[in-house]
């Protein structure tokens, strides 16, 4: 072969099967997350209707579209709609923070409520209610500032000239014991009506939803759900390893720590409204990620898992439990959660992706 | 056969040739040095083979060229600029490295895997064209993956994994290629098909190669230039039939041994002696 020749390229491959495996992998996606749509949709209706005063579709479509009689109005503007809107909301901020901790530390465990941020959030909210007797707005601050400050604290012990995923992990469980300890601390030395306040916030309510409040998280949502859309493809290259994506061109650690600080937010944030909702970051991401099976980021379907879970556990703990006792939320979905993470530590070793 | 001295003349150059040093570059971790002021011009065009011993510094000095690792002390250029100040997807579409052990996120399909590798192309307007579907197209042809396209990651043996990393570090289309042991794990049938295709790569594209590799014997075979290391340092450097003597492979290794020619193409043939064997 002479020179010349060497320099012209290879004839063109045909790029057929690739287009082709791309619309295989788009359609199963995008079939997953209508399925999972209309699921919500399906919920959302039901725990409109449903109640101790039930309405029925025709009622709901009725009062929706502005026709409703006043009690109609007041049951679904002031009580069952914030409510969901709420769930709705907490549900992709808590699921979308697990899925981009778990990326991005590339490991299943790194979950918000697992490696104490929650548990941060939660300890700060307690101090804030017992110890400084501060009113419902002030807490939600308290705790969005500890969900901050118990991060910042887990990535600078983690720090090793950079972080991995499985330090940052054991250092986080390890904070969340701490943070259970200084949590005892507090509620043993309450009083117990203070006391019992503080452990309705514990476990984790959608109840008691005002329209402000969702405005507020809505904003907050509006701009941190784009930056996470931006990050996106740097996401993707960090899901192959830190040198990959180094040598892809992203500058992993900084990356890293940008989608970490958007994780904390959302976290944060969601435990702020309605306190540390057990086990929906969690288990939220390696659910979506199963269903679709792709290796793809799965945001879009993780967060209407996180929305499913939110409303389903509301909807069983306010309805489908015996007797009158109405439930937080929390109960169900640690509930749900718990039996998860035993599965997962019994299988993890075992596929060698501990690390 | 030819001479490692008109390799520049004898494969067909590139439409942009860019030339990687390392000058007196230390690299290490945590305050431990393991790559020690070390100088190497990467020669453009050629393939380039880095042997040494368990902990020479071999990957490390791989993770430095490819500004993976920040130097502790030194510089690496591309093409006379500071590499360490250059915009990383600029850099990242002239040197690509493939690390020893790249990890496959659970359930991805072999053809998106290779389409990531276009990413330091694409930007804020530019996004999926179809010259990225034809480069990546391409990349699996001359990894012959192509037809494993509909595939999972996890369906595969290893030379096929492996190839399809080697599909993605070509869909990054790099003019020069960093490779961290890309024969681990396969064996021997599979270690010569790859390295076939890095040579092809090399001949056809004019790709610049720098691999790091265990077996003397495949490493002297195909190298252009071979780079000795024994303890962070460079302790030989040049045409695999130069460097490659009794003595050096004593010090890099030390092992004594004969060194024969290979009976297929004439490039130095590395036989150890051991305790057991021979009359030396």
């Amino acid at each position: 072969m002479s020179a010349g020749a060497a320099s012209v390229t290879r004839p063109a491959a045909d790029a057929a099967p690739l287009t082709l495996a791309r619309t295989v992998r788009h359609r199963r996606e995008r079939r997953i997350v209508a399925a999972l749509g209309v699921l919500v949709l399906l919920v959302a209706a039901v725990s409109l209707m449903v109640g101790a005063y039930n309405l029925s579709v025709p009622d709901l479509l009725r009062t929706l579209a502005g026709q409703g009689s006043s009690s109609e109005n007041f049951i679904v503007f002031k009580l069952r709609l914030p409510r969901l809107t709420l769930a709705i909301l907490v549900g992709v901020a808590f699921a979308v923070s697990g899925a981009l901790f778990q990326t991005v530390l590339r490991n299943p465990l790194a979950s918000p409520d697992i490696i104490g941020v929650t548990g941060g959030a939660s300890a700060a909210a307690v101090f804030g209610l017992l110890v400084l007797g501060l009113g419902s707005v002030a807490t939600s601050f308290m705790a969005f500032a500890g969900a901050m400050v118990v991060a910042a604290a887990i990535y600078l012990l983690a720090w090793r000239g950079g972080v991995v995923g499985y330090r940052f992990v054991l250092i986080g469980v390890g904070v969340a014991f701490m943070v259970q300890g200084l949590l005892g601390y507090l509620l043993s030395r309450a009083d117990l009506r203070n006391a019992q306040d503080a452990l309705t916030w514990l476990v984790g309510s959608v109840s008691g939803a005002r329209w402000p409040e969702i405005a507020v998280l809505a904003a907050f949502l509006a701009v941190l759900l784009p930056a996470i859309g931006v990050l996106a493809g740097r996401m993707r290259m960090l899901q192959l390893g830190d040198d990959t994506a180094s040598s892809l061109g992203v500058r992993a650690e900084r990356s890293r720590l940008a989608l970490l600080v958007t994780a904390v937010a959302l976290a944060a944030l969601a435990t702020a409204f309605v306190g540390p909702l057990a086990f929906i970051a969690f288990v939220s991401a390696p659910i979506a990620r199963r269903l679709v099976g792709t290796g793809s980021l799965a945001l879009v379907p993780a967060a209407l898992i996180g929305v499913l879970i939110t409303t389903v556990a509301d909807f069983t703990a306010q309805h489908l439990l015996p007797g009158s006792l109405e439930l937080p939320a929390g109960i169900i979905t640690g509930a749900i959660g718990a039996p998860y993470l035993l599965w997962l530590l019994a299988t993890q070793n075992r596929i060698g992706k501990g690390a | 056969m030819p001479q490692p001295t008109d390799q520049s003349t004898a494969v067909a150059p590139a439409a942009a040739r860019h030339a990687l040093t390392a000058t007196g570059l230390s690299l290490g971790y945590d305050g431990i040095r393991i790559v020690d002021n070390l100088d190497l011009a990467i020669e453009p065009g050629a393939i380039t083979v880095i042997v040494g011993a368990n902990a020479s510094g071999k990957s490390t000095l791989l993770r430095g060229l490819a500004r993976l690792l920040p130097p502790q002390a030194g510089t690496v250029t591309l093409d006379g600029r500071d590499i360490a100040g250059l915009p990383s997807r600029q850099v990242a579409t002239i040197v690509g490295l493939l690390p020893q052990q790249p990890i496959a996120p659970e359930g991805i399909g072999v053809a998106d895997l290779v389409g990531r590798g276009r990413y330091p192309h694409q930007g804020w307007f530019r996004h999926w064209s179809s010259t990225d579907d034809a480069i990546v197209a391409e990349a699996m042809a001359a990894t012959q993956t192509l037809e494993l396209a509909s595939r999972r990651m996890e369906e595969l043996s290893g030379g096929q994994r492996q190839r399809v990393w080697i599909a993605m570090a070509l869909a990054q289309k790099p003019d020069i290629l960093l490779l961290d042991e890309p024969t681990t794990f396969l064996d021997v049938t599979h270690q010569v098909e790859v390295l076939d295709l890095l040579h092809e790569q090399n001949h056809d594209q004019g790709t610049t190669v720098v691999m790091v590799l265990h077996d003397l014997n495949l490493a002297a075979r195909y190298a252009d230039r071979l780079v000795v290391m024994r303890q962070g340092k460079i302790i030989a450097e040049g045409p695999p039939a130069q460097v490659l003597t009794e003595a050096v492979v004593l010090e890099a290794f030390g092992l004594t041994a004969r060194v024969i020619p290979d009976p297929v193409c004439g490039s130095p043939m590395v036989v150890p002696i051991g305790r057991f064997h021979g009359t030396a």
